[in-house]
């Protein structure tokens, strides 16, 4: 007697059958077993021998167990739902179809995590990139009545939105209709001191109606009053949150205390919420709001001094935007009738609150939505192709339920139920993503994008997401459902439930073409914006940016009140001081326009030619007002006659230095030198010298700028009576040897010891400034480029995922192949073949798809075509190679086939 | 077609037409497989019993549980309707296949 029997077991053991089955199992193993020993002591042999032999059949135990597990796990009966004839209650088998998926989805951990993760990157990015669409061009502005509210721009005939003067402001608010209110803003800045440490905060001039008009109720306080904004009135002050809370702890009575401002006094009378947050025109959130009329600067009445005043207005319940125009095309008109020096080619120009806001954002935003929507579906057709390669392994399930009965549609609805099931997940997952990642993408970008504050998840969000889920879920479970349906029961069974349906695989490599496809196209969209920025970074800005150092200097508050001449001394005090500073070589103050930072122009008329009868008949230059030391930091070249010098002083006769392209513009072939300039306050300089020309509106669209020609002036020369207004606030640069770190302790000291009152401010490397001028190009390529590397990951997990599928449906064929001799070498060919055959094709279809489509990306594009042909060629070459890595791996695997298991195993 | 039907080996062939004509129990069928090749095929219970029970979930054998006088019950396999059709479907293949063979090869077994 040989018992077997617990031998068995212990092979069994790992399977967890039923005890029937396991019982049945021992059963018929151990009579086979006894069957063998009783035989082989028949023949004579000793019964040593026998048990050996009788050993001997469960000799490939290992192997048992595993063929015994795809056999005896194959099909779980107590899983399948059984299709059923009968009509039950349609929610009772959908609830019936969702628990059975949520049980097959727990069994299949792998499987279930794949999908979900990949559904959670595609709709989480879309979540994250619609939440941002939402928030800055969807939602209205957080206003009352935001629909009232426009902006307000002074139109010339070379302008469009320009700045009003105070003047013209004040009639149109006279003679208007149609407004309910409209206000003025400027920003500026102040010197805060006799609280804690002297520092510069920012601020906004404004009119009485600012506040009140967009709606903003004060955290405290109240907002300004009707007259407040008059020149002579008393002085208030509105702060902010921040600096209510940082200088006076948030203490509700500080409401009629003082507020020391270049070293004025202003009563406290409100502070503004935190939650404000208002960009428009040059308006930004500053520390402190204080009313226009509390300017002390002449030119506010001027008519024809635009001084950076920008409006904003609130039209009258029921009146349309062309109402208003016209109503203020009537007040215009009225105004250049009485004022036709300055006012004859002036018209008023409204314009959407939010359309000014963000409509400059908007094809960008809408751009990366389609970029984004792009990586969902390249994530539907990965998910489609994960279902198709399961549900063929699911065939026979679905042939046996369709043969208990279950109808097409059933079958069909579970299916999709299924993949819309993993889709909710995904979704659910991909919001978390999302609120995490539109963080960091709102990090990326903090200063260039309008509305980011209002950027959330909302309700809107949540029901975009979920139905993005929704129709994510049946996209990419409609095409595997509809095959899977379709399959006919007996060609399934004769196929012992490992169908090869070529129709199937065809759909697979279709899909997976197209995946390919979709990430050649993001990828080169991504590769022209990096082509772009490269190409920008390596643009002449005119200057040179290395080592140069911006800043601004305010001058102790005292100084405000002295002599214009003592002023002027000390100014030069400070630039020599800061010149002889060690690590630094040259160092110039600026006024006026400052490349990519300030600008400031100015009418002006060629003095031999008659004086223009009006501003619209004079040309207009940019102003720079520097140092002779200013050429040198800036590192501009010389190219005819010479700059400054220290003779080139208030007591000296004015002389100019031009740019090329003012010397081209207006002197054409003539030589400029030792011609003279006029200005509208009759005062002339001397041309000089001729400098070459910077780039002063941006890198890529300088030539775009409103006003080309360049002109410069001695700091020293500027008139007596902006002396005082220099001292509060001048910029300047500096050219450091080294680290413009070291540099910059030394200038602070240096700056400290001249007067400990003395404030810099607003430090910035002009490498920070040509930077900042980029970023929202940066923004946009750093978003596209990690959708297209997404993308391109998706694609090549999905052209692994199929070409691994098919080695596994292959093996038995390969296995025969290399029975029959084939080399090795050429399986491997066979399944890199086969697999790139799908990965060009997609290559191809991409290229053409792109030609078209990077077209959408011309206006973002700098110094490359959209159809630059080294960024196609390298993507093209890039997909290519990651194709073939993705064919290689399965492709080797299918070489390590041996033949002897591939033939075994049917 | 016929790379396809050649995938599903030769093995189950040989079980489906031994139980052709009569039911057998697995013993029987590993002994007949040894005899009638010569010994070139050995089946070892660990091989051929995964194999049996995956021929009998796709319908292709049916067992059944025999008990015989003063004998412990066995379980004998019988070919179903479906597998008399996958029989003569296969051995339909694998002749196609060995006159293909031989034709190019020259290897004709008869």
């Amino acid at each position: 007697m040989f018992d077997a029997r617990d031998e068995i077991r212990r092979c069994l053991a790992a399977l967890n059958l039923s005890p029937e089955r396991e019982a049945e199992i021992v059963e018929e193993f151990a009579q086979h077993v006894e069957d063998r020993y009783q035989e082989t002591l028949a023949s004579g042999a000793s019964e040593a021998e026998a048990s050996q032999a009788a050993l001997a059949e469960l000799r490939e135990s290992e192997v048992m167990a595993q063929d015994l597990r795809r056999v005896e796990t194959r099909i779980n009966p107590d899983a399948v739902v059984a299709g059923s004839g009968s009509r039950t209650n349609l929610l009772d088998s959908i609830w019936q179809d969702f628990r059975y998926c949520l049980r097959t989805l727990i069994k299949n951990p792998g499987f279930t995590a794949a999908v979900v993760l990949t559904l959670a990157l595609g709709i989480g990015a879309n979540a994250a990139l619609f939440s941002v669409v939402n928030g800055v061009l969807l939602n209205p502005l957080p206003y009352p009545e935001p629909e009232q509210l426009v902006t307000l721009h002074q139109k010339k005939p070379s302008f469009d939105t320009g700045a009003i003067p105070f003047p013209n402001f004040r009639d149109w608010q006279k003679s208007n209709r149609t407004f309910a209110a409209m206000a003025l803003s400027r920003p500026t800045a102040f010197s805060l001191t006799g609280i804690g440490d002297a520092e510069r905060v920012n601020g906004q001039y404004v009119t009485s109606d600012f506040f009140s008009l967009l709606g903003v109720q004060p955290a405290l306080g109240r907002t300004f009053v009707p007259g407040e904004d008059e020149f002579n009135a008393t002085p208030v002050v509105l702060i902010s949150s921040d600096l209510w809370q940082r200088k006076f702890a948030s203490s509700r009575d500080v409401i009629g205390k003082g507020l020391t401002l270049d070293d004025k006094s202003y009563t406290i009378v409100g502070v503004i919420p935190a939650n404000f947050d208002l960009r428009i025109n040059l308006f930004r959130n500053a520390s402190v709001y204080v009313p226009l009329g509390q300017w002390n600067n002449p030119a506010l009445r001027i008519r024809s001094a635009a001084l950076a005043l920008h409006g904003i207005g609130r039209l009258k319940p029921g009146v349309t935007l062309e109402q208003a125009q016209a109503d203020m095309d009537r007040v215009s008109k009225n105004l250049a009738e009485t004022y036709p020096e300055t006012n004859r080619d002036n018209s008023a120009k409204l314009l959407p609150m939010k359309d000014r806001m963000v409509g400059f954002i908007r094809p960008l935003l809408w751009l990366l939505f389609g970029a984004v929507g792009f990586v969902l579906l390249i994530a539907c057709v990965n998910v489609s192709n994960l279902l198709l390669v399961r549900s063929t392994g699911r065939s026979r399930e679905f042939a046996i339920r369709a043969a208990l009965g279950a109808g097409q549609g059933r079958l069909l609805r579970q299916l999709l139920t299924e993949s819309t099931l993993l889709a909710l997940i995904g979704g659910a997952l991909g919001l978390a993503f999302a609120t995490w990642g539109t963080q960091a993408a709102l990090g990326l970008l903090p200063t260039s994008l309008p509305r980011a504050s209002e950027v959330k998840l909302d309700t809107r969000v949540f029901l975009f997401t979920f139905a993005v889920s929704l129709m994510t879920g049946i996209l990419s479970g409609l095409a595997p459902a509809l095959k899977t349906s379709k399959w006919r029961l007996s060609e399934t069974l004769k196929e012992g439930g490992r169908s090869v349906s070529s129709a199937r695989h065809r759909l697979q490599r279709v899909l997976v073409a197209v995946e390919v496809a979709m990430a050649l196209v993001l990828l080169i969209g991504a590769g022209l914006m990096l082509r772009t920025l490269s190409a920008l970074w390596n643009v002449d800005p005119g200057f040179r940016s290395d080592g140069l150092l911006t800043f601004g200097v305010s001058m102790a508050p005292t100084l405000k009140t002295a002599a214009p001449d003592a002023i002027r001394a000390t100014l030069r005090d400070l630039n020599e001081k800061l010149n002889t500073t060690p690590g630094v070589q040259a160092a110039s103050f600026t006024a006026g326009a400052l490349p990519l930072l300030d600008e400031d122009d100015r009418f002006f008329w060629i003095t031999d030619q008659p004086k223009p009868s009006t501003q619209s008949d004079m040309h207009l230059t940019l102003v720079y007002t520097v140092e002779p030391d200013y050429l040198k930091a800036m590192g501009i070249p010389l190219k005819q006659g010479r700059f400054f010098n220290q003779q080139d002083n208030e007591r000296a006769s004015p002389v100019a230095v031009i740019d090329e392209v003012f010397a081209r513009k207006y002197f054409g072939s003539s030589n400029p030198l030792g011609k003279r300039i006029s200005f509208d306050d009759d005062r002339s300089s001397e041309i000089i010298g001729v400098v070459g020309h910077v780039k002063q509106w941006s890198l890529d669209s300088d030539d775009k700028g409103p006003v080309q020609a360049q002109f410069y002036e001695p700091f020293r020369q500027l008139p007596d009576d902006t002396m005082p207004q220099l001292s509060t606030g001048i910029g300047m640069v500096v050219r450091t040897d080294s680290g413009t770190a070291s540099a910059l302790d030394a200038i602070r000291n240096v700056t400290k010891s001249h007067n400990p009152q003395n404030v810099i401010f607003e430090v910035q490397t002009m490498n920070e400034v040509i930077a900042g001028s980029l970023a929202r190009r940066r923004f946009s390529m750093i978003l596209l480029e990690s959708f297209a590397l997404v993308a391109l990951l998706l694609a090549s997990l999905g052209l692994y995922g199929v070409i691994s599928y098919m080695v596994g449906q292959r093996t038995h064929e390969l296995g025969i192949r290399m029975a029959l001799g084939a080399q090795r070498r050429s399986v491997l060919g066979l399944v890199i073949t086969d697999g790139m055959k799908m990965a060009l094709f997609g290559v191809a279809l991409g290229l053409l798809a792109a030609l078209g489509l990077t077209r959408l990306l011309k206006t973002m594009l700098y110094g490359v075509t959209s159809t630059d042909p080294v960024t196609f060629a390298a993507v093209a070459l890039l997909l290519t190679v990651v194709a073939l890595l993705a064919c290689f791996i399965p492709a080797r695997r299918a070489t390590k086939v041996d033949p002897l298991v591939a033939l075994r195993y049917e | 077609m016929l790379e396809r039907e050649l995938k599903r080996g030769s093995t189950e062939m040989l079980i489906l037409a031994l139980v052709e004509d009569r039911p057998r129990h697995g013993y029987e069928i590993a002994k007949l497989i040894e005899q009638r090749s010569e010994g070139v095929l050995q089946f070892h219970a660990a091989s051929l019993y995964p194999l049996l029970y995956r021929l009998e979930k796709r319908g292709l054998i049916n067992g059944r549980w025999v008990e015989k006088a003063g004998q412990r019950r066995r379980r004998f396999y019988k070919l179903t309707a479906a597998g008399q059709k996958i029989l003569a479907e296969q051995r339909r293949t694998w002749k196609d296949f060995f006159t293909a063979l031989d034709r190019v090869a020259g290897i004709n077994p008869a």
